[in-house]
């Protein structure tokens, strides 16, 4: 026994120690706890909350779009739309594969969600799998819930436009948020997945006051991202809706009257500056921008010679021609070179001093004979307005056109709208070292050279000379009404909008009957035009500006326009205005290579004006919506007929 | 030798529930009694699926641990070898037509018993080590001939189990091993030369790990290396303990278990939702618990008077402790996520069972104190 007393002995020592490092290691737990949960808790503890709590941003709806009269222009349709969380999703492939089984995305659109999904490993922003999903993809999708770790589905809006092709360059479109437009913008909605903004026209004119405001609800989250409850939620507020200027039957019309064309045409109230109808045709499918549009369609609208994605009316700048005389003459006036009775010879051409060469009238040879202001606006003589150019100066016909609404954007509401050029003294010499020339003061004067013009501009020019002198603002926009206000019909004043601009009623008076003259006496370049019906004449002035300048042996062999190919032919332009006796309305409009102003801008113009008249609401009231329609516009679907949106999916 | 047998009486049935020690198995039943409270938090304050399962398992658990303190020390020690040679064999069948669960090979199907033989093997080889020393003198304890059949007998499950792949169990037969070997009295040198050896072979054992252990040993290392990947785990276990708190966050309410952020909340993550519902508290207290069933097994170890009993008490003590320490630093990030169960409170069927048998046999060992045994009797 006293080997086993030795034994035990041993054990008892070895044990201790065993005893003892047990403690020890207890005691490591014992503060590995304490540094978890007290020293770093208040760490861990907020860890937890952003575990469990997720901020969802709901998006506002957008507001709506009408013209005029209340008919809708833009609005929502639902969309269910299918949402991964990469973070959420753990296996992303497995994830993709199972949603192909219920969705057929294809094999391409699978590859790319993958490696869309890897590369948001870490991040929290999911990813649109698809839009537009139907009920039973919806209800799948829902039933399979457990096997699609951080899949969700979301109701969203699909931007609608009722009048794609007629509309597309007053509205715009909708597309993704792009880098850029987070640069710009710091608001928070703009982060969420499928969110639109406003690209083009208006939806991108007046984006703030569409988009709305974002609403907040906190959920509480399980491991798989899969909403348990909802803690808080503050709802959002919807965008408002746009009354627009536009008179949708009007605009119909005038751009079937320029369809084939590519050409502009702005109708703009002279009084309130309401722009009724602003085309640029050919227009393109604003629908297939807003679903997102494919690589052929948007190659092939980049391919058309008439630039469909272009809004010529608003951005298109054209030297003016012609057109352009009337800022000339009031300029002329405005200086005191000439009055209205100061005649001027012309015998097809003049002499360019210090140097052998002529400028010549358009109707060189022959000459017009002696002419005054009436009578050189009424037969577009450029001799009379080369001369008149070189007694103004150029400092005075810039400025007067820079009062006229020339050389910046006239802010209708269009971002995309150019400030075309206006030429100066100033401009030239930081250009080029020769500075201005009497050259260039003989282009200006007849609206060529460096002068260019946006038929927007043009129209305002001739607003602001209708009105008797007035610097009305163009407007697209009528009115912001709030989600749930009705809608009221813009107003109609009488009395013009915008300050008077302190021109001579005389001068102003003189340019108008030389613009009377152009349409309705028999030496005028637009006769052939004149509006027949009492009450409704029109005035205006006609002009063909150079698109490529003209040699001397075209000039000698009299060639015509119509041998040269179309892209090298003069622009057609017209302006006008109308009733002349009261006047109401003005219309600018060009058609790109229409070859003549009277012969081809003219008639145009001349049935624009006329059927703008008739569609007055003082002729035809009954035309206008007042109710509110609030509701209805939204659910309804999109009415049949050829103006119908597409259905989504690509 | 055979003089101190004879100064003891036989027991009977009614002298041995007098000597019962009552105090280790009302520590084993609180434990046990923790767990089924954190299970009916597990299981969203219901009985189904785990509860009512685990109390129902320990009950009988609890009987079979009576019956085998009651069974004749000597009778477990004759058994010793078998049962560690039986154990030995079903690992190896294990390894060879063994089911596989999440990877690895580690349940025999033997017809409607399934039976886990890493988990016989816990208390078969510590028994099997306890008669070897009971039968070796002082002298011989310490020469090398004498340390080579347990170093096999140790060696040879801890390979069969590795290649399961169970690192965890693995882990605790090597160390409880190495502990009764301890205790026994082989030379300290010799550890020394073990452990040197075994960072030696460090590499070799790299080679050798599953793909899943290599990336669950480097993520313990960096668990920011892959925060959603492997080192998820160990992340939300830290945030839903330390977010716990010195309270709690009341008893049902941890957000981190009900919303699924922890992984195998019912067994090897149990301690952690224990943990952020009840707090530093909660936490202490089942920790005193454990601490408290190993200072019995520690004092019944030392007041055995036979050698036999006190290294089995002795080994079973500390596999218990190994268990506990595994688990629960586990789960706080000390050492690798190795999926180790915690001891009467994770759900789990043979582990509850081979618990309940090593406390009866430590019981066993308290009731048999007083008896002398012979060397190789």
């Amino acid at each position: 026994m006293r080997r086993d007393a030795d034994r035990y002995q041993l054990f008892s020592r070895r044990s201790l120690l065993l005893g003892t490092g047990m403690v020890g290691l207890l005691g490591a737990l014992g503060a590995r706890l304490h540094w978890l949960q007290v020293v770093e808790g208040e760490k861990y503890r907020v860890l937890a909350d952003d575990n469990r709590i997720n901020m969802r941003l709901l998006s506002p709806s957008r507001g709506l779009i009408f013209d005029r009269t209340g008919e809708p222009l833009a609005a929502n349709r639902n969309n269910y739309r299918v949402l991964a969380v990469a973070e959420r999703a753990r296996d992303a492939e497995m994830v993709v594969e199972r949603l192909d089984r219920i969705l057929g995305l294809g094999e391409t659109e699978r590859r790319r969600l993958v490696r869309e999904l890897e590369r948001n490993r870490r991040g929290v922003v999911p990813v649109t799998i698809r839009e537009n999903l139907t009920w039973e993809q919806v209800a799948q999708i829902e039933f399979n819930g457990p096997e699609l770790p951080g899949v969700s589905i979301e109701l969203g809006q699909t931007r609608d436009y009722f009048h794609p092709e007629l509309m597309s360059h007053i509205v715009g479109y909708v597309g993704r948020v792009a880098e850029q437009d987070l640069k710009e913008n710091d608001d928070p909605l703009l982060h969420l997945p499928g969110m639109r903004i406003g690209k083009k026209g208006v939806e991108r004119g007046a984006d703030a006051a569409l988009r709305g405001k974002a609403g907040a609800v906190q959920v509480e989250v399980n491991a798989t991202g899969r909403v348990v409850r909802e803690l808080d939620r503050t709802e959002g507020e919807s965008g408002a809706n746009l009354v627009l200027t536009i008179d949708v039957e009007l605009q119909r019309y005038v751009s079937e009257r320029l369809k084939d064309q590519s050409a502009a045409a702005v109708v703009m109230d002279v009084i309130t500056g309401d722009i009724l109808s602003l085309v640029s045709v050919p227009g393109f499918d604003n629908n297939a921008f807003a679903r997102g549009v494919t690589q052929a369609e948007w190659q092939d609208l980049l391919a058309d010679p008439k630039k469909p994605l272009f809004n010529k009316a608003a951005s298109g700048a054209y030297p003016p021609g012609s057109t352009y005389k009337m800022v000339t003459a009031l300029a002329a006036l405005d200086a005191r070179v000439i009055d209205v009775w100061t005649a001027l010879p012309c015998n097809g051409f003049i002499d360019m001093p210090g140097k052998d060469l002529k400028k010549y009238c358009w109707i060189h040879p022959a000459g017009h004979g002696w002419l005054n202001v009436h009578g050189a606006l009424a037969q577009s003589c450029d001799c009379f307005f080369y001369e008149v150019a070189k007694r103004t100066g150029v400092d005075r016909i810039a400025d007067m056109a820079f009062r006229l609404g020339f050389g910046r954007p006239t802010g209708a509401g269009l971002p995309e709208e150019s400030a075309a050029l206006q030429p100066t003294r100033a401009w030239k010499q930081e250009r080029e070292s020769k500075g201005w020339g009497i050259g260039d003061t003989y282009n200006l004067g007849i609206g060529q050279g460096d002068m260019l013009a946006t038929p927007l501009q043009l129209a305002v020019m001739t607003a602001r000379i209708a009105n008797g002198g007035y610097e009305v603002k163009p407007r697209l926009v009528s009115a912001q009404v709030g989600p749930r206000d009705p809608l009221a019909p813009p107003a109609m004043r009488t009395t013009p909008d915008g300050p008077s601009m302190r021109l001579d009623p005389k001068h102003l008076e003189a340019i108008r009957v030389g613009m009377l003259m152009v349409v309705n006496h028999g030496t005028g370049t637009a006769n052939a035009s004149r509006i027949a019906e009492a009450g409704m004449a029109m005035a205006g002035k006609t002009g063909t500006s150079q698109v490529k300048r003209i040699t001397e042996s075209e000039r000698d062999r009299k060639m015509s326009q119509s041998e040269l190919p179309w892209h090298l032919r003069h622009h057609a332009l017209f302006v006008g205005y109308a009733p002349v006796d009261n006047p109401r309305y003005a219309c600018a409009l060009i058609v790109e290579h229409g070859m003549g102003g009277a012969t081809t801008a003219a008639p145009i113009t001349r049935d624009i004006l006329l059927r703008t008249q008739k569609l007055d609401p003082s002729r035809k009231p009954g035309r206008f919506r007042q109710a509110s329609i609030e509701g209805p516009v939204v659910a309804q679907a999109p009415a049949a007929g050829p103006d119908r949106p597409r259905e989504g999916g690509r | 030798m055979s003089l101190g047998v004879a100064a003891i009486p036989e027991l009977h049935l009614a002298d041995k529930v007098w000597r019962v020690n009552w105090g280790l198995m009302l520590v084993v039943t609180l434990i046990a009694g923790v767990g089924f409270l954190a299970l009916y938090s597990a299981g969203r304050m219901n009985l189904e699926p785990w509860a009512l399962k685990h109390a129902t398992r320990y009950g009988a658990a609890f009987v079979l641990a009576l019956a085998v303190a009651m069974v004749d020390i000597r009778f477990w020690m004759r058994l010793a070898y078998p049962v560690y040679l039986v154990s030995l064999v079903m690992l190896l069948a294990v390894d060879i037509v063994g089911k596989g669960a999440m990877g690895a090979q580690r349940w025999l199907v033997l017809g409607p018993l399934q039976i886990q033989p890493s988990e016989l093997m816990k208390v078969a080889l510590v028994m099997a080590l306890a008669r070897y020393y009971h039968n070796l003198a002082r002298e011989e304890v310490g020469r090398i001939v004498y340390v080579a059949p347990p170093l096999l007998a140790i060696l040879a499950p801890v390979a069969l189990v590795m290649v399961q792949p169970d690192l965890g169990t693995a882990l605790v037969l090597l160390f409880a091993g190495a502990a009764v070997m301890f205790a026994a009295g082989v030379k300290l040198w010799m550890f020394i030369v073990a452990v040197a050896g075994a960072v030696a072979s460090l590499p070799i054992g790299w080679s050798l790990m599953r793909e899943y252990q290599r990336n669950r040993v480097l993520t313990f290392l960096d668990p920011d290396r892959d925060p959603l990947g492997a080192g998820y785990h160990i992340t939300q276990s830290k945030i839903a303990i330390g977010s716990g708190g010195l309270f709690g966050k009341g008893y049902g309410q941890g957000t981190q278990s009900a919303l699924n952020f922890l992984p195998e909340k019912q067994t090897d993550f149990i301690f952690t939702m224990w943990t952020e519902e009840n707090g530093l508290l909660g936490a202490v207290v089942l920790l005193g618990l454990f601490a408290a069933l190993l200072a019995y097994g520690f004092f019944i170890a030392r007041g055995s008077r036979n050698h036999f009993g006190r290294v089995l008490a002795m080994g079973i003590t500390v596999n218990i402790f190994l268990y506990v320490f595994i688990n629960v630093a586990m789960v706080m990030g000390l050492i690798p996520v190795v999926g180790v169960p915690l001891p009467l409170v994770s759900y789990g069927g043979t582990a509850m069972l081979t618990v309940m048998f090593a406390c009866g046999l430590l019981q066993g060992v308290a009731i048999h104190r007083d008896l002398l045994i012979p060397r190789n009797p």
